[in-house]
C-alpha cells in the first residue's frame, strides 16, 4: 500500500492504495466517482478516459499510485452550478448519446480539445473520436456536437 | 482483468532506476508510458514481480537539437540530430515545432500511433524499446538512420538503429540497460521523407508500413535512400537493396518500381489475422513505392527551394 | 374489422403530432430549443413525403386538437443524468452489503474431458471465500431447457466435458476482483483433449467428433419446409441462379459488459439477481428451471441504465444461474463483472450461417421461386432462445419480393465454439446477404439493372396487407416509392454513368442496392417451427408477444410509468413521456418513467424485454393503452365537477376541460388530489386508486399452423439502401462515397430517436460489412478476443448517411409505429457487398470485405 494525494475535480483526496490498483478502479470504487466507465481495460475503447493534468488519458492504463501529486478531472466535474458544460449541452442537442456508457470518456477527449487552439476541422474531430468506441450512435451526432463547440 | 501483484519502485533519478533494475534482474520491467505494458499486465500476459516506474526521473523528456549548427541547413559536414528524451510523450513530439522542421516524418507517423489519449501517455523511448515490428516509431528511426542512447551499469552507449532491433519485441539492449534518448538525424538540404501504411482503422496496427528517406545531390540524383518496412517481419526491417537500386538515379518511376520490387523481394510476411501473406507482400510493393515517391518529391522540393548542401 | 378499429386510435396520437409541428406549446420546454441543430439537419435530410402530406390532409377532418409531442424530435429525458455521469449501470450500484467478487476459471481448450480440477492452491489465497467447481454445478443445477427436444446437457459451467474455449469450469469467490483473479490463476484443470469441430463443415464431416454423445450427431435439428410448388417453379424457370454464402460470426460488443449480483436466500430457497439482462423474459423461466426453483422465486432486477446490448445481454442469464449457485454454495452475495476478454471469448455472438441459394427467374426477371438451404452454427450448446436465429425471418424468407413458391431447409448444428445468441439483426443479416447478393447476380445474368430487377419483384403497395408464402402478413408500405426515393437521393442514374467514366480512368467505383423487409415484435411461436407440427400439437401453443405497463398518478399530479422494456439507450423513457404527456395532457416534466425492471414489481410477460425492435410498436403502444385508461379515470372524476358527461371532457395543458369550452376547466392536480385524499367524494364506479396496468398483445399473431406457416412478427417495415463505394485498385481499401437509406417504419414517434437508431444500426451493419468477424483457428481458439483484434468501426471509418423516411402507418399497432432499429444491420452488408463486387467485377465476395480478401479475390 502507498499513500497518495490526488486532486480530483478540485477536491483533495488522501488515500492508501494497493500498488496494482488501476486508476479507473480507484476513481470508481475508492472515491465513488462512478461516472467514469470501464469498457475494455486494455486501452482501446476509451470509455475510461479522464484528464490527467489536463491531458486525456486512459484511466485503465494507469496505476492509481502514478497520479500521486497530480490533478485528475472526470465527468463529474464538468457541469457547474449554472448547468451543463457546453459540450454536454451540445451532445444533448445533437442526440450524441444513446446508452451513455461511452459518453464520459468522449466528453473528456472533447474537453481536452476545447482547451487547445482551435478551431478543429471535422476530419480532426473524427480522428480524435476514433479513440473512442461508441456502439450506439454511429458517431454522427457526436461529431456534430463537437463540431459545434470546438469546430470551425 | 486486473494486474497480478508486483513490487512498485518509483526512482527519481536515472542512477536509482538503473540500480532498481539491476536488483530486480529478469523479474523487473520498466514502466514508462505503460500503453503497451499495462494492457499486458491487466490481461496477465505479463506479470513482472518488480515494476520500475521511470516517470519521476527528471530531464528525460526534452526535445532538442544537437550537433553542428543551430539552424536548419547550417553546419555542413557534420550531422545534426533531433534528440528526444526517452520519456518525452508521443503527443509532445507529434506537436513539436522542432520535430516538424527537423524530422517532418515523425509527426506524420505519430498521428497514426494509437490515439491521442494513448499518445498523451505513451513515450517515444518506450515505443522504440518495445520494438513492436508493427510500431511506426521504430520503422521511422530505422528509415531515418537514427540511433539510441542507452544507460546501464557500465555507463552510457549508443546503438545505431540498424543494430537495435534483433527480433520480435527484442532489442540489443543488455540486461540492466535502459533506453534514455533517441537521436533522429535532422533534415538538411535536399532531403525528403515519406510514410505510407494501410491499417484496418485509424490508429490500428497496420497490415504493412513503409517509411523512406531520400537525399538528393546538387544534380538531383539520389545520393542516398533508406527504406524501412514495418509489420511484415519479426522486427522493423531495413531494405538496403531498395537504397542500392535507387542510388544514383533521379527517382523516376522505373527506378521507384524497381526499388518497390526489391522491397517485396526482401520480405516473406506470414498470414495475419486480417490480411493474408500474399496481400501483405503485395502491399509492401505498393507502400514502398508510395513512401519513396513522397520522399523523392519532398527532396526535390527542397532542392528547388534551397539547393543541395 | 380489427384493422379499422386499431387504426382509429393510432391516428389519434399521430394527428396531434402533425398538428404540433405547426404551433408552439408553452408546456414543453424542450421543444422550443435550437432548431438549427440535429432537428434542422434531420428536416433537411428528410425527403418531402407524400404520405405525411396525406396524413396532414386527413387531419383537416378531425376536430381541432391541442398540439402534442408524439412525432416530434423531442430531446431525450435520459440525457441529463447520463451526461453528468449520474447514470446507474450495473457496476455502479451496490445493492447489498458484504458482497464478494467472482472470477471465472475458463476452459483453455475447445473440446476435452475434464479429468480433474485442483482448487487447493486457490483456497490458500488470503481473501478467498471458496471455489465453485464443476461438481458443485452438476449437483446444484438442472440442465437449461431447450425448445429442441434433444439430450444436450447445457449448464452454466462445464460438467465432465468442456466444449468451447472460454467455457466456465470454476468460479472463485473472493474479497475483491484482484484477489479473485490471483486465486483463479492457481486453479489447475486437467484436460483430456478430444478432437475439435471448429466449423460447421468439420462438425458435419464424416467421422467428426460428436459434441453431445447422447444426441449422437452434431445436427440437432433438420427441417425441410415447402410452400407452394417450388419444384414446379424451378422446372418452368428460364434462369436458375445458384450461389453459396457464409455469414460469419460477429458480435455487437456493447461498451458495457455483462454484470450480475446474486443473492441466494437459504430460508426460502429464493434468488434475487441484479443484472443488466435485456429479455426476452422467456429465459427468466429457463434460468429458474436450471436453479431448480419456481420462477416466482427468481427475482430479476435490472438497473435503470444499461450500456448497450443490441441483443447480447439476453445471454446474461446463464451467469445469473452460475452466480446464484456460487452465492448458494458460499452463503454470501456474489458479484461478477465480465471483462472485455471474457465478453469476446464467451458471452455470445451472432450465429454463423452457411446458405445455399437457388433462385428461379423468368426471362422477364420475375423471381418465381426460392430454395434456401440454411445451416446455423449455434456453437457448443443450444442456448435459449436459439435456434431462434434460424426462424426469426421465417415469415419473410423471400424478403421484399412477391414469391409464391419457397423451399427452405433449416439445420441446427453444434460446433466447438461459444454458444450464439441475440445480436442486432438476429437472422436478418444471415438472410439478406444471400438473398440480395443473389438478386444482384441474377440482374447481371439477365442483363438487367439491379434496381429494375428489384422493382419488377417488389411486393406492390396495392397488395397490402400481403400474405407471404411462408405466412407473414406485411401490414403496410409502398416499397416501390421507397426504392424510387433511394435511387433519386443516390443520384443513381448519374452514378451509373460516372462509374463508366471512372473505370476508364482506372478507378474502381461500384454501386450496390439492398431491399429489406424489417420485421418487428416477434411472435415467440416462430421458435416452435423447429419442432414438427406433430410435436407442436403435443405442447402448449405459443404466440407470445405481449407487453405490460403500469401507470400511476400521485396526489400532486405527477405520473409514474413502469414497464419491463429494459432499455439500453433507445430512449424508451423519452417516448413514453411523449405518449403520456399527450394522452393525459400533462407537462412532460411531471412524467417519471422508471426504466429499471423488477420481476417482483413490474408488469411483464415472457415476451417482455428489449429485442426484435419491439418498443415503438408494442412498448409505446402499451403505454398509450395504459395512459388512455388513466385518462378515462380522470375524465370520469372531472365530469361531475364540470357538469358534463365524461365523453365531453378533454385533458389538455394540465387541466380537464369541457371540449369546445376551454374556460370550463379543473386542474388535473386537483383531480389527482381528490382521488388520493377524498375517495368518498369520487363519482360512483370510479376506482379509488389512480393507477392502472395494461397489457397489450398485437393482433394477427398465431402459433405456427399445421402446414408450418407463421406470421413471425407483428409488423413489417421496409428499407432500401444504396451504397456507392470506391475500391483503391492498389491497396483494395474500400471507401464509401455515398450511402443512402430510405425507411418506411410506419409512424415515426420521435424523428430524433429514429435517426439515432438508423445511424446506430448502420454503423453495426457497416462494421459487419467491412471489419467485424470472430476468427477461430482449427483448434477452436478464438483469435479475436480483444479490442485490438476484434475491430469495430470508429468515427473515422463511417460515412454520414443520407436518410429519408416514409410513413405508412401500421394498421396493427396502436400508434401506427413499426420498429426500425435493426434494418440497416440487415441491409448494409448486402448493399456494400453488392457495391464492392460491382466495383471489382467479382462474382463472389465474402464479408467482412477486408482489403486482403479483395486482393485475393481479384488476384485469382
Amino acid at each position: 500500500m502507498r499513500r497518495i494525494e490526488v486532486d480530483v475535480n478540485g477536491s483533495r483526496h488522501v488515500r492508501h492504495v494497493d500498488e496494482r490498483r488501476l486508476l479507473s478502479d480507484f476513481l470508481r470504487h475508492d472515491l465513488g466517482l462512478r461516472g467514469t466507465k470501464v469498457g475494455c481495460e486494455h486501452g482501446v475503447c476509451g470509455a475510461c478516459t479522464v484528464l490527467l493534468d489536463g491531458a486525456a488519458v486512459r484511466s485503465c492504463l494507469l496505476l492509481a499510485v502514478q497520479v500521486d501529486g497530480c490533478r485528475v478531472d472526470t465527468v463529474e466535474g464538468l457541469a457547474g452550478p449554472e448547468g451543463l458544460h457546453p459540450l454536454q449541452e451540445a451532445l444533448h442537442r445533437h442526440h450524441g448519446l444513446q446508452c451513455g456508457y461511452c459518453t464520459a470518456g468522449i466528453l473528456m477527449t472533447a474537453v481536452e480539445m476545447a482547451g487547445e487552439a482551435g478551431p478543429h476541422s471535422v476530419e480532426e474531430i473524427k480522428q480524435r473520436l476514433s479513440g473512442h468506441i461508441c456502439r450506439c450512435t454511429g458517431y454522427a451526432g457526436i461529431v456534430a456536437a463537437l463540431s459545434e463547440v470546438v469546430g470551425s | 482483468m486486473k494486474p497480478a501483484p508486483f513490487r512498485y519502485e518509483r526512482p527519481s533519478s536515472l542512477e536509482e532506476a538503473l540500480r532498481a533494475l539491476e536488483e530486480a534482474g529478469d523479474e523487473g520491467r520498466v514502466l514508462a508510458g505503460g500503453q503497451s505494458l499495462v494492457p499486458m499486465l491487466n490481461m496477465r500476459l505479463a506479470a513482472p514481480s518488480v515494476l520500475v516506474d521511470v516517470n519521476a526521473i527528471s530531464g528525460l523528456d526534452e526535445i532538442a537539437t544537437e550537433g553542428e549548427g543551430e539552424a536548419e541547413g547550417e553546419g555542413e559536414g557534420d550531422r545534426r540530430y533531433l534528440v528526444v528524451g526517452a520519456l518525452a510523450r508521443q503527443r509532445t513530439l507529434e506537436r513539436s515545432a522542432l520535430a516538424a522542421s527537423c524530422c517532418p516524418v515523425l509527426p506524420e507517423c505519430l498521428s497514426v500511433v494509437g490515439h491521442v489519449p494513448t499518445r498523451n501517455r505513451g513515450t517515444v523511448g518506450g515505443s522504440i524499446a518495445h520494438a513492436d515490428p508493427a510500431g511506426e516509431l521504430p520503422v521511422a528511426l530505422l528509415a531515418l538512420g537514427g540511433e539510441v542512447e542507452v544507460a546501464g551499469p557500465d555507463g552510457v552507449r549508443r546503438i545505431g538503429a540498424d543494430d537495435l532491433f534483433v527480433g520480435f519485441l527484442t532489442t540489443s539492449l543488455g540486461a540492466g540497460e535502459m533506453l534514455v534518448r533517441c537521436r533522429f538525424p535532422a533534415r538538411r538540404g535536399a532531403v525528403g521523407s515519406g510514410f505510407a501504411e494501410v491499417a484496418p482503422r485509424h490508429g490500428d496496427f497496420a497490415f504493412a508500413i513503409a517509411c523512406a528517406s531520400v537525399a538528393l545531390d546538387e544534380s538531383g540524383r539520389i545520393a542516398g535512400a533508406r527504406l524501412a518496412l514495418g509489420a511484415v517481419a519479426d522486427r522493423p526491417l531495413l531494405v538496403p537493396a531498395a537504397g542500392d537500386v535507387l542510388g544514383g538515379s533521379r527517382g523516376a518511376e522505373p527506378a521507384l518500381r524497381a526499388a518497390a520490387a526489391a522491397a517485396q523481394a526482401a520480405v516473406d510476411p506470414a498470414d495475419s489475422l486480417h490480411a493474408p501473406a500474399g496481400y501483405r507482400r503485395h502491399l509492401v510493393g505498393v507502400l514502398a513505392g508510395r513512401a519513396l515517391r513522397q520522399a523523392v518529391a519532398k527532396a526535390s522540393e527542397q532542392l528547388t527551394k534551397g539547393g543541395s548542401r | 374489422m380489427r384493422r379499422g378499429s386499431v387504426r382509429s386510435y393510432g391516428l389519434h396520437a399521430s394527428v396531434k403530432a402533425r398538428a404540433r409541428a405547426s404551433g408552439p406549446s408553452a408546456s414543453v420546454e424542450d421543444r422550443g430549443g435550437d432548431r438549427g441543430g440535429t432537428l434542422g439537419r434531420w428536416r433537411r435530410r428528410g425527403t418531402v413525403d407524400y404520405r405525411r402530406m396525406m396524413v396532414t390532409e386527413r387531419r383537416a377532418e378531425a376536430p381541432t386538437r391541442p398540439v402534442g409531442l408524439l412525432g416530434q424530435p423531442v430531446r431525450r429525458v435520459e440525457d441529463a443524468a447520463l451526461l453528468r455521469g449520474e447514470g446507474w449501470f450495473i457496476d455502479d450500484i451496490d445493492p447489498l452489503p458484504n458482497t464478494y467478487h467472482a472470477a471465472i476459471v475458463r476452459s483453455s481448450v475447445a473440446h476435452a474431458r475434464l479429468s480433474g480440477t485442483d482448487i487447493s492452491a486457490a483456497l490458500e489465497v488470503d481473501g478467498v471465500v471458496g471455489v465453485l467447481t464443476s461438481d458443485d454445478v452438476a449437483a446444484l443445477s438442472q440442465p437449461f431447457p431447450s425448445v429442441l427436444d434433444v439430450p444436450v446437457d447445457y449448464r452454466p459451467a462445464a460438467v465432465d466435458v468442456v466444449r468451447y474455449v472460454g467455457e466456465p469450469v470454476a468460479v472463485v469467490v473472493a474479497r475483491d476482483r484482484y484477489i479473485a483473479e490471483d486465486a483463479a490463476e492457481r486453479v489447475t484443470v486437467d484436460y483430456e483433449p478430444l478432437a475439435v469441430a471448429a466449423t460447421v463443415e468439420s462438425a458435419l464431416a464424416p467421422g467428426a467428433p460428436v459434441l453431445h454423445e447422447a444426441v449422437g450427431s452434431n445436427t440437432l435439428s433438420d427441417r425441410h419446409l415447402r410452400y407452394g410448388d417450388p419444384d414446379g417453379a424451378f422446372t418452368r424457370a428460364d434462369l436458375v441462379v445458384r450461389k453459396s454464402f457464409r455469414v460469419p460470426r460477429s458480435t455487437c460488443t456493447p461498451v458495457e459488459c455483462f454484470g450480475v449480483v446474486c443473492h441466494w436466500q437459504k430460508s426460502t430457497s429464493s434468488v434475487v439477481a441484479w443484472c443488466n439482462f435485456q429479455g426476452p423474459f422467456t429465459t427468466h423461466a429457463v434460468a429458474a428451471h436450471a436453479l431448480g426453483i419456481p420462477a416466482s422465486r427468481l427475482r430479476l432486477i435490472t438497473p435503470p441504465d444499461s450500456g448497450g446490448s443490441f441483443g447480447t445481454k439476453s445471454s446474461v442469464y446463464p451467469y445469473v444461474v452460475l452466480m446464484a449457485l456460487a452465492s448458494r454454495r458460499f452463503g454470501v452475495p456474489v458479484r461478477w463483472t465480465e471483462d472485455r476478454v471474457e465478453h469476446l471469448l464467451a458471452s455470445s455472438s451472432a450465429t454463423e450461417r452457411v446458405t445455399e441459394v437457388e433462385a428461379a427467374f423468368s426471362s422477364e426477371g420475375r423471381l418465381l421461386a426460392l430454395r434456401l438451404d440454411m445451416i446455423d452454427d449455434v456453437g457448443a450448446y443450444v442456448r435459449a432462445p436459439e435456434p431462434a436465429t434460424l426462424y426469426r425471418m421465417h415469415g419473410c424468407l423471400a424478403g421484399a419480393y412477391d414469391v409464391a413458391d419457397v423451399d427452405a431447409r433449416a439445420r441446427v448444428v453444434v460446433t466447438n465454439r461459444c454458444p450464439t445468441g441475440l445480436n442486432r439483426g438476429f437472422g436478418g443479416p444471415q438472410l439478406y446477404l444471400p438473398l440480395e447478393r443473389t438478386m444482384a447476380a441474377a440482374a447481371g445474368m439477365l442483363g438487367m439493372d439491379p434496381a429494375e430487377l428489384a422493382r419488377r419483384n417488389l411486393v406492390p403497395s396495392s397488395s397490402m396487407p400481403y400474405t407471404t408464402a411462408t405466412g407473414a402478413v406485411y401490414d403496410s408500405g409502398d416499397y416501390e416509392a421507397c426504392l424510387d426515393e433511394a435511387l433519386r437521393l443516390a443520384g443513381y442514374s448519374d452514378a451509373r454513368r460516372d462509374q463508366g467514366t471512372a473505370r476508364a480512368e482506372g478507378r474502381r467505383i461500384g454501386i450496390g442496392l439492398a431491399c429489406v423487409v424489417e420485421p418487428s415484435v416477434s411472435n415467440m411461436g416462430y421458435i416452435t417451427l423447429s419442432q414438427t407440427p406433430e410435436a407442436r400439437a403435443q405442447a402448449l401453443p405459443k404466440s407470445g408477444n405481449a407487453e405490460g405497463v403500469t401507470i400511476a398518478m400521485g396526489p400532486h399530479g405527477g405520473v409514474t410509468v413502469r414497464f419491463t422494456t429494459t432499455p439500453q439507450g433507445q430512449g424508451h423513457a423519452t417516448v413514453a413521456t411523449q405518449v403520456v404527456a399527450d394522452v393525459l395532457g400533462v407537462d412532460p416534466a411531471l412524467v417519471d418513467v422508471r426504466t429499471d425492471a423488477d420481476t417482483a414489481a413490474n408488469p411483464w410477460t415472457v415476451s417482455s424485454g428489449n429485442y426484435s425492435s419491439r418498443f415503438a410498436a408494442i412498448g409505446a403502444g402499451a403505454v398509450h393503452v395504459a395512459a388512455g385508461r388513466l385518462a378515462e379515470q380522470l375524465r370520469a372524476i372531472a365530469a361531475p365537477l364540470l357538469g358534463v358527461e365524461a365523453s365531453a371532457v378533454e385533458l389538455v395543458g394540465g387541466a380537464a376541460r369541457v371540449a369546445g369550452e376551454p374556460s370550463r376547466r379543473v386542474s388535473i392536480r386537483r383531480l389527482a388530489g381528490a382521488a388520493h385524499w377524498d375517495p368518498a367524494g369520487l363519482p360512483p364506479g370510479v376506482d379509488a386508486g389512480l393507477a392502472t396496468t395494461a397489457y397489450l398483445a398485437l393482433p394477427g399473431l398465431d402459433p405456427p399452423s399445421a402446414d408450418d406457416r407463421i406470421n413471425s412478427s407483428a409488423t413489417y417495415g421496409f428499407l432500401v439502401d444504396v451504397a456507392v463505394v470506391e475500391v483503391d485498385p492498389e491497396t483494395f481499401a474500400v471507401k464509401i462515397l455515398r450511402y443512402v437509406t430510405v425507411h418506411d417504419a410506419g409512424r415515426i414517434l420521435n424523428p430524433l430517436l429514429a435517426e439515432g437508431q438508423v445511424h446506430g444500426a448502420l454503423a453495426q451493419g457497416l462494421g459487419a460489412a467491412l471489419l467485424e468477424r470472430h476468427v477461430y483457428d482449427d483448434q477452436g481458439q478464438l483469435l479475436t478476443a480483444s479490442f485490438l483484434d476484434y475491430l469495430v468501426p470508429t468515427a473515422t471509418e463511417l460515412p454520414e448517411p443520407v436518410t429519408a423516411y416514409f410513413e405508412s402507418p401500421s394498421p396493427v399497432t396502436p400508434l401506427g409505429a413499426k420498429g426500425l432499429g435493426e434494418g440497416n444491420t440487415m441491409s448494409a452488408p448486402a448493399a456494400i457487398a453488392n457495391a464492392v463486387a460491382d466495383a471489382l467485377g467479382l462474382e463472389d465476395v465474402e464479408v467482412p470485405l477486408t482489403p486482403g480478401r479483395l486482393w485475393s479475390a481479384s488476384a485469382s
